[in-house]
């Protein structure tokens, strides 16, 4: 999903809007082809939560033909562990045949000024270390690190709960 | 996280370079800019010029010109030339390494070893250089 790179390919063919119930089809598609797991129950459900929400956005890029090319999906949390109103975005994908025409970048500025208008003062997001892609992408849009580190743990089983309460 | 002498003069040299993709600049004035030393410098240049990532002109009106692609070279390239920045901090061969304490530091220095390279690697020069024009 990176913006990186040289392109002849004009910006600007393509429009940013909310998603509709009838974009769900193409983006569990678009989202299959980039992570190569087919999802459609969980695209269901972020459309049913975050389309069309007050403080929720789920937008795409729509390209020649009416064809879905591009989305992000971001909202406003506040107070998470004192933080106070602030932009997340937690899903960005791009088609990778049309990559380097700023679709990413058109996505990214237009998901932020619904953030600010919606009294968002800052956009986080959080990615894995290794995905360098959308890494450097975010960083070529200005955001760096946060005062904010992610932990997480592995979980012991229910299965090993169950026996633990046995024994 | 420090940065070797040579890696520091490297990072200067490359972006100055970088900004400027169509001039030939000099060491001196590279030098001069940041207040490097020349000797130092000419050493720098020579293993980025071997590195593939700036050519050099010799005599009147030479100098150096960057070669790379700023939108796809990292930060992580450029250091990686200087100093071996994804090893780990630590060895087994250290005294207490195979000790639990010595696998539990090696744990939390691997995690910020993890982080320091993830950042490296995600920040193209182009980035690091607007990135640069947004601190003056």
């Amino acid at each position: 999903m990176s913006e990186s790179g040289t392109s002849g390919a004009e910006p600007g063919d393509f429009v940013i809007r909310g998603a509709e119930a009838s974009d769900i089809a193409a983006i569990t598609q678009l989202d299959m082809r980039i992570t190569s797991l087919a999802k459609p129950d969980y695209w269901e459900d972020m459309f049913s939560r975050y389309g069309d929400r007050t403080n929720r956005f789920f937008l795409v890029a729509e390209g020649a033909g009416q064809t879905v090319v591009g989305f992000i999906i971001g909202e406003i949390r506040a107070w998470e562990f004192g933080s106070p109103p602030t932009g997340w975005i937690f899903a960005l994908a791009v088609d990778p045949a049309v990559r380097l025409r700023k679709v990413g970048s058109r996505l990214f500025e237009a998901i932020t000024a619904r953030l600010a208008e919606n009294g968002a003062d800052t956009v986080r997001t959080m990615l894995a270390r290794d995905d360098r892609l959308n890494m450097a992408f975010f960083r070529s849009q200005g955001m760096m690190g946060g005062p904010f580190i992610q932990l997480e743990m592995p979980l012991p089983s229910h299965h090993d709960s169950d026996e633990d309460r046995g024994g | 996280m420090r940065l070797q002498q040579a890696t520091r003069c490297a990072l200067f040299a490359v972006f100055e370079l970088a900004r400027h993709p169509e001039r030939q600049i000099s060491a001196a004035d590279i030098a001069e800019k940041y207040g490097l030393s020349v000797n130092h410098l000419a050493k720098v240049l020579r293993a980025l010029t071997r590195a593939g990532l700036i050519d050099g002109t010799r005599g009147a009106g030479g100098g150096y010109r960057f070669l790379g692609n700023a939108k796809r070279i990292t930060l992580f390239d450029v250091i990686e030339i200087f100093e071996d920045v994804a090893a780990p901090a630590h060895a087994r061969s250290e005294a207490g390494a195979e000790s639990d304490i010595g696998r539990a530091l090696a744990r939390v220095l691997a995690e910020i070893d993890d982080t320091s390279v993830a950042t490296l690697k995600s920040i193209t020069l182009t980035t690091f250089l607007k990135l640069a024009q947004r601190q003056d």
